[in-house]
């Protein structure tokens, strides 16, 4: 008779690597203000809150296999709340970040009574619109500046710092901590009870449910909780902008453009859209010059990697490697206790 | 009061032009359980065609289509072929998303290719021509052929679907592709086709839509919206639905648009959630969406 006994193992050697591969990248990030130039500060402010955004549209689409194309209903929605909170309440313009998200949250629940009514692809289009009704309703509100839009008021900019350097500091810092805190998030919730959930639904809806899995409340707090991490993350965005108008704001190219990044880094993992973020602003940077050919490159390379290979970048390195640096996933380690050598 | 009437009875004829974008979609979805992104996309780019179709050999738009219509069935068969029959099966995110990135390709190839200037097909006097119905009530004649193409094409699509071989074909593979197959029916073949028909209608809805208003490269993802809103509202499955919902959807707009400009497309947006929240399945449901 064999006896059997197994433990849970949850890290891995590559996790255990990455985790100091990733100390050090932190001390390299944090201290970059103080020895960078400003436009490398700049374009990493942009591959922060993308690569947020990102994170959070795979947590929709990836885990709880809600593909929405209309998030930037919450990039714009949170947006607009800088500008409010700011300039009606008085607030400092760092601490906009989490009130938008909460307020972001807030609203998706209406939204979410609405859009859950469609299901599979027709939900994806209803989110779209919803989008473009928010949109449109924000071009109503004059005192957001309507149509054309409105710049941030000096007076609110130098409350953040009275200097320039300071201003980019802050906002870098503000950047780095809500990544942090983003991809945080993420990978704690995916290795809780809920991500065990999530992870199910994924993988089979019917037969998660079938185990008890509550699908529908799963979804919802997926999308509640994008919906906060996404507005945050729009206040964010138009806090290094300074300038909002309805057509920036709710501009689909916020979606279009964090879809190819999750989807040709690799879809249903944390690490794919890193990886599927530095491709992007690779591309981006190097087809600079030819206008919207770095689109039409994307979006072919998004065509062919989501028909032969749709686990994308990520997908191919852990099939071959067996590589892990967010080790998310639990692995039984069987050790058989008979005469045999173990 | 009579320019309510007026309001309104635009609105209805503009429904028919969102009822003929519907049904390509409505057939897409119908038959395999696709819903195209690119739907929009196509439009606009049916319309390109129709434009420079038109510049080479000089015909007007209407004739036009004699060579619009072949040309995107097979842009439809091959596309469906090619790429869409390799997508579909249980999961949601390849049709979805593949469909998305050829939305995002074609719209910025476009762009490239013919700029963001805004262009219109020209068709003669035809487009200012109007019938006075009563005192002060007129109504465009274009725009009433527009809304009697899509009756004729909804009673045309509700013949070919109930009485002929390749209709019956279609019905077949939508209700159970598999079995279909062992009918002796290649669904693969019969997909492309289908997708080659919506397309017929996406192209002339595209050459009409561009006679009556401008276009330029990015006004797709707004025609996809009005396809999908006009078919959600209808009912899926239903054909008589798209056209109710396409009514219902320029109405709204025209409605909005009497009231205040900002308003038009916000009220057509509207309406739609409205049906959503008291009909979740359409005014006219057949099918049910899974």
């Amino acid at each position: 008779m064999t006896d059997t006994s197994y433990k849970v193992i949850r890290s891995t050697r590559a996790s255990r690597i990455g985790s100091i591969i990733g100390l050090i990248l932190f001390a390299i990030l944090v201290s970059y203000p103080s020895w960078g130039d400003r436009a490398t500060m700049r374009l990493l402010v942009e591959m922060f809150y993308i690569l947020a955004l990102a994170q959070m549209w795979n947590l929709l689409a990836g885990y709880g296999g809600l593909v929405s194309v209309g998030q930037q209903a919450f990039v714009g929605l949170g947006g607009y709340m800088l500008f409010l909170i700011t300039i009606h309440f008085g607030v400092g313009p760092i601490w906009t970040v989490p009130l938008a998200g909460l307020i972001g949250a807030l609203i998706s629940l209406p939204v979410a009574f609405l859009v859950f009514r469609l299901r599979g692809h027709y939900f994806a289009i209803g989110t779209w619109v919803v989008a473009e009704v928010f949109l449109l309703l924000f071009a109503q509100v004059k005192t957001l500046g309507g149509g054309s839009g409105m710049s941030l008021p000096v007076s609110v900019i130098k409350s953040i710092s009275s200097s320039r350097a300071g201003r980019d500091s802050a906002i870098y810092w503000t950047a780095l901590l809500v990544v942090i805190v983003v991809i945080g998030i993420v990978y704690f919730l995916l290795r809780s009870r809920h991500g065990l959930a999530l992870t199910a639904i994924r993988d089979s809806e019917e037969a998660s449910g079938s185990l008890g899995v509550d699908n529908f409340r799963a979804k919802l707090l997926v999308y509640i909780f994008a919906a906060f991490g996404t507005a945050a993350i729009g206040a964010l965005i138009f806090l290094t902008k300074l300038r909002i108008s309805p057509s920036a704001a709710f501009d689909i190219n916020w979606t279009t453009t964090v879809i190819f990044i999750v989807v040709i880094g690799g879809i249903g993992t944390i690490e794919g859209p890193i990886l599927g973020t530095i491709v992007y602003f690779l591309l981006r940077e190097q087809l600079a010059d030819f206008g919207s050919w770095y689109l039409i490159l994307l979006g072919a390379t998004a065509v062919v990697v989501m028909l032969k290979a749709p686990q994308g970048i990520w997908g191919i390195i852990t099939h071959k490697y067996d590589l892990r640096f967010f080790p998310v996933q639990r692995r039984l380690l069987l050790k058989e206790n008979d005469s045999q050598e173990s | 009061m009579i320019e309510w009437a007026n309001t309104i009875i635009q609105g209805i004829l503009t429904g028919g032009l969102y009822a003929m974008f519907a049904a390509g979609l409505a057939i897409i979805f119908g038959i395999m359980r696709l819903v195209n992104i690119t739907h929009g996309d196509l439009i606009v780019l049916a319309a390109f065609v129709a434009m420079i179709v038109i510049e080479v050999t000089g015909v007007n738009p209407f004739i036009s289509m004699i060579a619009v219509l072949p040309i995107m069935f097979v842009v439809g068969y091959f596309l469906q072929r090619g790429i869409l029959n390799f997508t579909l099966g249980d999961d949601l995110l390849p049709p979805l998303l593949v469909t998305f990135g050829i939305s995002i390709v074609v719209q910025n190839v476009l762009l490239e290719i013919f700029t963001a200037d805004s262009q219109r097909l020209k068709a003669g006097t035809i487009e200012t021509m109007s019938l006075e119905l009563t005192e002060g009530l007129s109504i465009g004649v274009f725009p009433l052929i527009i809304f009697i193409t899509a009756v004729a094409m909804i009673v045309c699509l509700q013949m070919l679907f109930n009485y002929t071989r390749i209709g019956r074909a279609f019905r077949a593979t939508s209700d159970d592709a598999t079995t279909a197959q062992l009918m002796g029916i290649n669904h693969k073949h019969i997909f492309g086709l289908a997708m080659g028909l919506a397309l017929v209608l996406v192209a002339i809805a595209g050459v009409l839509m561009a006679v009556r208003t401008n276009f330029d490269p990015t006004v797709g993802p707004s025609r996809l919206l009005y396809a999908f809103e006009a078919v959600i509202m209808g009912g899926l499955g239903s054909l008589w639905g798209t056209l109710i919902g396409g009514i219902i959807l320029g109405v709204a707009q025209n409605i909005g648009a009497k009231i205040d400009p900002g308003w038009q497309i916000l009220f057509g947006h509207i309406a739609f959630l409205i049906v959503l929240v008291f009909r979740p399945n359409g005014l006219f449901p057949r099918t049910r969406d899974d």
